[in-house]
């Protein structure tokens, strides 16, 4: 076995060592009849190659995204990623290694953590970011726990433009540690509406910007209204490449902003792993989840950087911690801080100026075409549009033709009877040819 | 350390923060101009650019390979640290997980063009029903901590469908516990009542059978145990808690000692995450990402997450709403770590069934290995019996002359080690846990045994300083957390840059 480096010799000669006649000798407090006698019933080990021969026919089976006109975002998005930012996550060093518990031979993952957490937070416009969640998901469930520690209430208002996958992860932490979620019904443009459903004891509300629908929305009077009324505003988004070019939530004053940052530096890996970007108000930190990078200095006063505010943790706090989360996102932080690194103001201002402009000439495009009608007002890259029937068959008739046309409202959400919904992304990834290609076939589908 | 004019020292090259000397001017990427039209922001523009600093890809590639070189590495020695399972990362599987085929798919694309993808999945979770005996296996928990509350969750909604959500509310945790399971209990709404440990480091029976009651959901125990021992009274444990009404949680992660060679399934348990990040060799990547998949029992399994896989006809389909079926809700967005399903497959695979048993027996023997010739130099509590995939010393034997844990952990680094977990589990005051597994060479542990033998001797020297100092040769020396958590500064700020960085940002 290739992975396995003691030899028979070896192991006879450690037993020796160790005074045990057989390995069987060292599980001798594990219940005899739960004892294996032999491996289970599963394959014995394979070579190299025929490993790739199973995997690879099982890769092919799918078609990615890369083969086709591609059109989803709804959650995750395809972008280029330069080259070099996946040479450098495999090195050794950083792949190989652990949560920087020994901080002086671990000052690669600490000082990029602490590089991350500022780029996070100018991106932002926050003053303090962690070292990230799993994604996007959960970390707006840690948010919404922090916002009922913060308040000490426990009603929080999710708008019915939060991605619905984001709403039901939320419910399902959430309602599990004590708090009423309550989720507005789908709106394309009124994330608003969340001041109307507070009331004394609401902890947070949570809007998202871009929402689902891809609408942007103004988030002063939002959190202007909640503020007022004692509670937190949370802003979520999906799309971090967005605030290259749209105002962010912590220049409109937002308490916690937090969001999925696969858009930078990682693939689209079928969902996951991802990165959850978090960030907070300073006076909010003793509260806040999740892994800290901080900076100090060695005993011989050099700048170092150290794990820091642990005693919100698990490993110290038990029960009383702030969240059960006990790693971050690491290799897939290392990949966004590169991206980001890389791309720096210019870089990210062009990028996401292109995104824009593809989904502004996508949007003229299909709106040209009968029938159909542009529902986002103000967008990013992603918009919704109403089809003259269901999207699901309209989506299978654009898969015949090589279009990945988007996703249909209802997969996310079959509850609102949205069924002629679809969403619809473009990226700097689609071509002029993409775009035409999308209008002619859709075209062609509904006449 | 020699000073140097440059402050490199020979390969280890200085570096200062991104923010020293990137240019907000500069970017790596190059991009079309964008062809200039009216935007559809409505107003909600950027006002006013954030001040992220680019490097040109050079500069970024020497960035980022000179902050490695500051990081250890299992790819560059053994990194025995306890429960965390720092073994070695095949190449094969990160070339799998980059097939375009996996990497270049999106979770919301229509089902019929992932069905390579859904079968990977089912055909991971086959293997992991096979190897622990169990139901079912929800496979998009996104960390251990995560899969600990998916099955919390799964226990919370099997007894709200047995109606008593409300009733049973206290939840069993050996003192010797992971944080995350106090932390995942209380998250879950669940009030924590810790149970003793007995003198030989294993669940004090006669304490549980006192705390048991109609009130109790469940327990959380994991096992083998943070001491490094198989809970030989597991059977006992999992009849006592089912008599009483509730469910066995099982932590995990340490199932590298038991794997293929002892099922959950068997024990008694109910759920169970999986560290695919540790038993499955999923690269731990600085601290993720992790994945947690978690195998249920028949009792449990109804209540597992969305989304399920279901076939419909020749078609794999993803079930992803709960409504109309027992499912508790939803961990997360999409469908759980991919990029780590692929990994792990392609290692359970490369192993097979008789591997992955080797595995677990080679782990166990290098652990017993290490106690053999460590016991006989320093404190080992429990050091009498074997242990399993995990060695526990103490610094008991130590400590009177003025070394403790942390001095011997500081030691190691400048002998070119990662150390061993320090201060866990807390059951044992000065505990150092050690983990080789299996993936060590015989020569690489005898030449750490020889190490710590000798570093034992230097403390029998009345070495002190030698210790207090440590370390001397690494990056960095001992670090100031004090000063990082009471003046927390967790961020670059504009300003604070040196002379020549402030040059660049005036480029």
């Amino acid at each position: 076995m290739r992975y396995l480096p003691l030899s028979d010799e070896d192991r006879a000669q450690m037993l020796a060592v160790i005074g045990a006649k057989s390995i069987d000798d060292l599980y001798v407090d594990v219940p005899r009849e739960a004892v294996l006698k032999a491996p289970v019933a599963l394959p014995a080990h394979q070579s190299e190659m025929e490993v790739e021969r199973l995997m690879k026919p099982l890769a092919s089976c799918n078609i990615p995204a890369g083969k086709t006109a591609f059109f989803l975002g709804a959650g995750a998005y395809r972008h280029h990623v330069p080259a070099s930012v996946d040479h450098l996550i495999q090195r050794s060093e950083f792949l190989t290694t652990y949560t920087p518990y020994q901080p002086e031979i671990a000052q690669g993952t600490l000082q990029a953590l602490y590089e991350f957490q500022t780029q996070v937070a100018l991106l932002l416009d926050m003053e303090v970011a962690n070292a990230s969640m799993y994604d996007g998901s959960t970390g707006l469930h840690e948010a919404a726990m922090m916002a009922s520690r913060v308040t000490k209430r426990s009603r929080v208002v999710l708008s019915g433009g939060v991605h619905p996958h984001y709403a039901e992860t939320v419910r399902t932490a959430c309602e599990a540690h004590g708090l009423e979620i309550v989720t507005l019904p789908a709106a394309i443009d009124d994330e608003a509406a969340v001041l109307r459903a507070m009331d004394a004891n609401t902890a947070a509300v949570i809007v998202q910007s871009p929402n689902v629908f891809g609408t942007i929305t103004d988030l002063k009077p939002i959190v202007a209204g909640a503020n007022a009324a004692g509670a937190l505003m949370i802003a979520s988004f999906t799309e971090a490449m967005a605030f290259g070019l749209i105002e962010p939530p912590g220049a409109m004053g937002a308490d916690i902003v937090v969001g999925e940052g696969q858009s930078i530096g990682n693939a689209l890996n079928f969902g996951g792993p991802y990165v959850g970007l978090f960030a907070t108000k300073e006076k909010y930190l003793r509260q806040s989840p999740g892994r800290l990078a901080g900076e100090t200095v060695d005993a011989d006063g050099k700048r170092g950087f150290v794990l820091t505010l642990s005693t919100r943790e698990q490993h110290i706090r038990r029960e009383k911690a702030t969240s059960n989360i006990c790693t971050n996102s690491g290799l897939c932080t290392l990949a966004w801080t590169i991206h980001m690194t890389l791309l720096g103001a210019e870089g990210l201002k062009r990028v996401a100026t292109l995104n824009h402009e593809n989904a502004c000439d996508l949007a003229d495009a299909l709106a040209e075409v009968p029938g159909v009608e542009v529902l986002t007002p103000r967008f990013f890259n992603e918009f919704a549009i109403r089809l003259p029937k269901r999207a699901d068959i309209v989506l299978d008739a654009l898969m015949g033709k090589g279009i990945v046309g988007g996703v249909p409202f209802s997969r996310l959400n079959p509850r609102e009877g949205l069924e002629n919904v679809l969403l619809v992304c473009a990226t700097e990834t689609n071509t002029p040819e993409d775009l035409n290609a999308y209008a002619a076939a859709l075209k062609d589908i509904l006449q | 350390m020699t000073a140097t004019v440059s402050g490199n020292h020979g390969l280890q090259q200085a570096e200062g923060l991104l923010f020293d000397f990137a240019s907000l001017k500069r970017t790596g990427v190059d991009m079309p101009a964008p062809r200039g039209r009216p935007d559809r922001l409505g107003g909600l523009g950027r006002k006013v650019a954030p001040p992220l600093p680019g490097l040109s890809e050079p500069e970024a590639v020497r960035h980022y390979v000179r902050l490695s070189q500051k990081n250890y590495a299992i790819d560059l020695g053994l990194f025995p640290l306890g429960s965390c399972t720092m073994k070695h990362n095949p190449r094969l599987n990160e070339r799998m997980a980059r097939l375009e085929g996996f990497a270049d798919l999106h979770p919301l694309q229509p089902m019929q063009t992932v069905q390579g993808a859904l079968l990977l999945m089912e055909e991971l979770s086959r293997w992991l029903m096979t190897l622990t005996g169990m139901e079912a296996v929800a496979l998009s928990p996104k960390a251990g901590a995560h899969g600990e509350l998916c099955g919390m969750l799964a226990i919370r909604a099997a007894l709200i469908a047995r109606g008593e959500g409300e009733t049973r509310k206290r939840v069993l945790v050996p003192e010797s516990a992971h944080g995350t399971n106090p932390a995942t209990a209380a998250a879950c709404g669940f009030i924590v009542d810790e149970i003793h440990a007995t003198d030989d480091g294993h669940v004090d029976i006669e304490d549980l059978k006192k705390k048991l009651g109609p009130d109790v959901a469940g327990i959380m125990l994991t096992n083998p145990n943070t001491c490094g021992l198989f809970e030989r009274d597991i059977r006992t444990i999992a009849d006592l808690i089912h008599g009483a009404g509730g469910y066995f949680y099982c932590d995990g992660a340490n199932y590298n000692a038991i794997v293929g060679r002892v099922r959950p399934g068997d024990l008694g348990v109910d759920a169970m995450h999986i560290n695919l990040h540790k038993t499955f060799s999923t690269p731990h990547g600085g601290g993720g990402p992790g994945a947690g998949p978690t195998v249920l029992s028949e009792a449990l399994a109804p209540f597992a997450p969305v989304p399920l896989i279901t076939l419909h006809g020749e078609n794999r389909e993803l079930i992803e709403h709960s409504e109309g079926t027992q499912a508790f809700g939803r961990m997360c967005a999409f469908h759980g770590q991919m990029g780590m399903f692929t990994r792990a497959l392609t290692y359970m695979m490369s192993h097979g069934s008789d591997g992955l048993r080797q595995v677990a027996e080679d782990a166990v023997l290098n652990a017993n290995y290490l106690l053999a010739r460590l016991k006989l130099h320093f404190s080992a509590p429990f050091g009498e019996r074997p242990c399993m995939h995990e060695v526990l010393l103490d610094d008991s034997s130590i400590k009177p002359k003025g070394v403790e844990t942390i001095d011997m952990a500081k030691a190691l680094l400048d002998e070119g080690y990662h150390p061993f977990t320090t201060y866990f589990p807390l059951v044992v005051h000065g505990a150092m846990l050690i983990e080789p597994t299996e993936t060590e060479p015989k020569r690489e542990l005898d030449r750490f045994a020889d190490v710590m033998i000798a570093l034992a001797e230097r403390v029998k020297a009345g070495e002190v300083e030698f210790f207090k100092q440590a370390p001397k040769l690494t990056p960095m020396r001992r670090l100031d957390d004090t000063r990082a958590a009471r003046q927390p500064k967790l961020r670059w700020r504009r300003g604070e840059n040196s002379g020549a960085a402030a040059k660049h940002a005036a480029e």
